[in-house]
């Protein structure tokens, strides 16, 4: 397999105008003779499918949440950036295009992320005119914070729920297309296949959340927005539902995915309370503007924090990294937090924790002002943990929450199967191996709004799509192939429940494949995980039937292709002998004990295939080329 | 602690439903409801029941995904909170919690504890936008907006259309619902042009669905976990009030040339 990225040669100041130019238009009355498909209905594919639907193409789109509007793009918290420069700060398209490729510790496609930062200013214009309240200054005009990794203010932010408004945009502009009859909506559907017809990806088999309902969908041109597989940890900040099922589904079908060991794990959640608990909540890093980390000096200090004098605390981050502070990088700072743990320094009954405190910015702000900038998650805080962060300090510990791997994509945001585009987090394109905050939703929405509707239309216009039936042999055997697996499931005659194997697959990965990773710790993952999966299939047992409301059977599927995902995860990571942004092999480090890229061996995007099951995947390599941000050690010093 | 749960059991739409009593014998305060909830269905998988089917996703109260009627109160009755992000440690051993759905015509029950919201959708569909295609949009900082009115936008617009409110309401009216959105989008500059439509179109669309009239009990502003203010309901009806007076009906001329 060879991988053609398309991404443009020449100037990249004009790469996206001149490859825009050059695509193929479909012309206006054609458009509604394409059929369009869209997974996933976040800010990504609620984005694409809303803009596609104006544009005239018929598109249906698919959910498993009971609305688009609770799509897991909501619960993003901080803000999005966007290179306006409002603040005369020094911002430019060009510095956003800069910190992005650094902060992916230069593991991303340079043309694809410039296209990102470009496009970032148009995102807040249609933000704003849909009627997202961002957040404003007195003379009316639009606020900005700072966030981490970024020594300007480019966020843009609508209080502590700015990927709730964003995606509440996009929602309405969904719902106005729906309202218009361009869009159909299918929600409570899981994508339990991909139909391929003569190598183009021409439909998708769903199950009804309903009844249990097996349909196919045929169409012109498929697109995959179903976010990222965090839940491979179990404990993720992840909406409890999110899975990879229609991205692993694809890849088995021939799509190449790409980086898959590339995990963000997002240095302030909620430590974790007990053994019942079903997911972390994230504490928005935007606090870090505010609060400063620290943990006491003496490992093993019991006492309240209130009680730890001034001269006893460390502020390690302001103390390793003085020019960026609290505002390091996510991977950075989940590593500094992991290191004090482990040196016996972490707080709370568990000891997996360090102190965010807001105490310094109340006195110097006053309680009002941060109310006002995080009064939503302090109350959250509290409400969780029953503790009350204007007096005492917050506990915060990493946990899995991004994932920048997914399925590879050209420049044109299409996977290695024609006709099969990937957008937001679910491809692996913009972020390297490390995202930046208040990246996501940027990405998502660059990817919906301003790229697909124009690189599809060039796909649909060289393909030309044939007429394909929904009794195509294709279609039948995918339709087969996603019976057995739901056959399978409900025939186990086990006795173990369906969650108590994914957490205890998620305790494997996150000791192996998480925050820090090691050769004998990835190879012991590597034997262990297919000997669990041996065991789920034995053992688990799902009650019920298919033709029901039935939400383990739901759960079970996605689980199963989680035991695989991991196992590609581990592999991927045992391969890529360098550490470089969140994946940090404890092999490859500096003295200092920052992560050690090795570009000389390791500058290229790992795409694996699919080979079959019970083999081995093929690796193929993407070699990156960097024209204009050349790669450097990341110094946040 | 131990708890003795009664929870609505429906097998489908069709079936008649009714209550069924649980032991939740080793609940930690620290669990959130819905981890009280997995716990439970844990056990009964394992004895070969049927768990039982609720809602939920994001579980940080932000996606409106849970809810359930807690000894008759939406949520639990607890100010600001959703169900996921309720804790145990407001219960108290030996409390026998009462669990049932969303109550409402609009909202009908799919399985247990799990309702069809999607009236909600198609009452957005029908005018709750401001419609700019995309692409079309002027530069962000080109019409200010007055931090007030970009607040009180805010303020309504953080409904997560759970359906506490409808649930709440001895009407099952959508009021709050409506209001919350109308309210968001005609705070702001931008949410001018189709005031009128909006208020129509959305009051149209919420009685099409079955949600009755708001009677002003204030119920739903009780219940909601987002606090969305009642007032966000008068302003409907001042809107819908006006539109009715001044909307025109559309006319259609040839208009070739």
């Amino acid at each position: 397999m060879q991988l053609i990225s398309n991404a443009p040669t020449g100037p990249i100041e004009n790469s996206w105008d001149t490859h825009k130019f050059n695509l193929k238009l479909i012309n206006p009355a054609n458009k509604r003779k394409y059929n369009i498909i869209v997974v996933g209905s976040g800010l990504a594919g609620g984005a694409a499918a809303a803009s596609l639907g104006e544009l005239g193409y018929n598109v249906q789109c698919f959910c498993y949440q009971d609305s688009p509007r609770r799509a897991h793009s909501i619960a993003a918290q901080g803000g999005i950036n966007a290179a306006k420069n409002y603040h005369n700060d020094g911002d430019s398209i060009y510095r956003l295009f800069y910190d992005t490729v650094k902060g992916g510790d230069f593991r991303a496609r340079e043309a694809n992320v410039y296209r990102l930062a470009q496009v970032s200013v148009n995102i807040i214009d249609q933000c704003v005119a849909q009627g997202v309240p961002f957040a404003r200054e007195y003379g009316g005009l639009l606020d900005n914070r700072s966030f981490g990794g970024a020594q300007v203010s480019r966020t843009f932010y609508a209080r502590g729920q700015t990927g709730q408004q964003l995606l509440l945009g996009a929602y309405q502009a969904l719902e106005r297309q729906i309202g218009l009859g361009s869009v159909k909506m299918y929600p409570r559907m899981d994508m339990l296949d991909l139909i391929v017809v003569d190598g183009h990806a021409r439909g998708i088999v769903t199950r009804s959340l309903y009844d249990g309902k097996i349909e196919v969908h045929i169409a012109d041109a498929v697109i995959l927005a179903t976010g990222g597989y965090g839940n491979v940890f179990y404990l993720s900040t992840n909406a409890k539902g999110c899975n990879a099922t229609a991205i692993w589904r694809a890849y088995k079908r021939g799509a190449l995915f790409a980086n898959p060991c590339f995990t963000q794990i997002h240095p302030t959640c909620i430590p974790v309370a007990g053994e019942y608990q079903s997911k972390l909540t994230l504490m928005s890093e935007s606090l870090r503007n505010d609060g400063r980390i620290w943990v006491p000096k003496k490992a093993g200090d019991k006492r309240a924090p209130g009680s730890i004098p001034e001269n006893e605390r460390d502020y390690y981050l302001e103390r390793r990294y003085p020019s960026f502070g609290n505002l390091v990088p996510r991977d950075i700072a989940s590593r500094a937090a992991k290191a004090e743990c482990d040196a016996g320094r972490g707080v709370g009954e568990t000891g997996l924790g360090v102190y965010l405190d807001l105490s310094e910015a109340i006195q110097r702000l006053g309680k009002n002002k941060i109310a006002e900038r995080y009064g939503n998650l302090i109350e959250m805080y509290e409400r969780i943990t029953g503790e009350d962060p204007y007096k005492v300090p917050m506990r915060i510990y990493p946990a899995s929450h991004y994932t920048m791997g997914g399925l590879w994509v050209d420049y044109n945001l299409m996977s290695t199967i024609p006709g099969l585009f990937v957008l937001g987090e679910a491809n692996f394109s913009d972020h390297g191996a490390n995202r930046l905050g208040a990246s996501a939703l940027m990405q998502g929405l660059a990817d919906g709004y301003f790229i697909i509707p124009y690189t599809i239309g060039d796909y649909l216009a060289n393909a030309k799509p044939s007429k394909v039936s929904a009794d195509d042999p294709a279609a039948k055997q995918a339709v087969a192939n996603s019976t057995t697996i739901t056959n399978k499931l409900l025939n186990g005659t086990g006795n173990r429940t369906v969650d108590s194997f994914h957490r205890e697959l998620g305790k494997i990965v996150w000791d192996n494949c998480g925050m820090a990773r090691n050769e004998a710790g990835l190879k012991k993952a590597l034997s262990q995980i297919p000997a669990l999966r041996e065991k789920f299939w034995k053992n688990v047992r799902v009650l019920g039937t298919n033709e029901e409301f039935n939400q383990s059977l739901e759960r079970a599927g996605r689980v199963a292709d989680f035991f695989e995902l991991a196992e590609l995860m581990c592999l991927d990571a045992l391969d890529r002998k360098e550490s470089c942004g969140g994946h940090f092999r404890e092999e490859y480090q500096t003295p200092e004990g920052e992560a050690l890229r090795d570009d000389n061996n390791y500058s290229y995007v790992a795409a694996w295939e699919f080979q079959g099951e019970g083999r081995s995947p093929a690796l193929t390599k993407e070699p990156l080329t960097f024209n204009y941000v050349h790669p450097s050690q990341r110094s946040y010093k | 602690m131990k708890l003795i749960l009664h929870v609505w059991r429906q097998k489908n739409p069709q079936d008649k439903g009714g209550m069924v009593r649980y032991d939740a014998p080793n609940v930690n305060e620290h669990m959130s409801f819905l981890e009280m909830l997995d716990v439970l269905n844990e056990s009964l998988i394992e004895k070969g029941e049927d768990p039982i089917a609720f809602d939920h996703d994001c579980r940080e109260g932000i996606c409106g995904m849970c809810g359930m009627m807690i000894n008759g109160k939406a949520h639990g009755g607890f100010k600001g909170t959703t169900v996921c992000q309720l804790h145990m440690r407001h219960f108290k051993d030996g409390d026998e919690i009462y669990l049932e759905p969303w109550r409402a015509k609009a909202f009908p029950v799919i399985k247990d504890l799990a309702v069809n919201r999607a009236s909600f959708d198609r009452i957005i569909a029908a005018g709750g936008f401001i419609s700019v295609p995309t692409g079309s949009a002027p530069d962000g900082n080109t019409i200010p907006v007055k931090k007030q009115d970009a607040d009180l936008a805010m303020d309504a617009a953080a409904c997560i259309g759970c359906g506490a409110c409808v649930a709440a309401c001895p009407n099952a009216a959508a009021a709050l619902f409506v209001g919350a959105k109308i309210s968001h989008l005609g705070h702001l500059p931008q949410g001018q042009v189709e005031r009128d439509r909006r208020a129509l179109a959305m009051v149209q669309q919420m009685n099409i669905e079955g949600f009755a009239n708001c009677t002003n009990i204030g119920e739903c502003e009780a219940a909601c976990p987002k606090d969305i203010k009642l007032e966000v309901i008068a302003r409907t009806n001042r809107d819908y009030i006006k539109a009715s007076i001044t909307e025109r009906p559309e006319t259609t001329t040839a208009s070739a040339g």
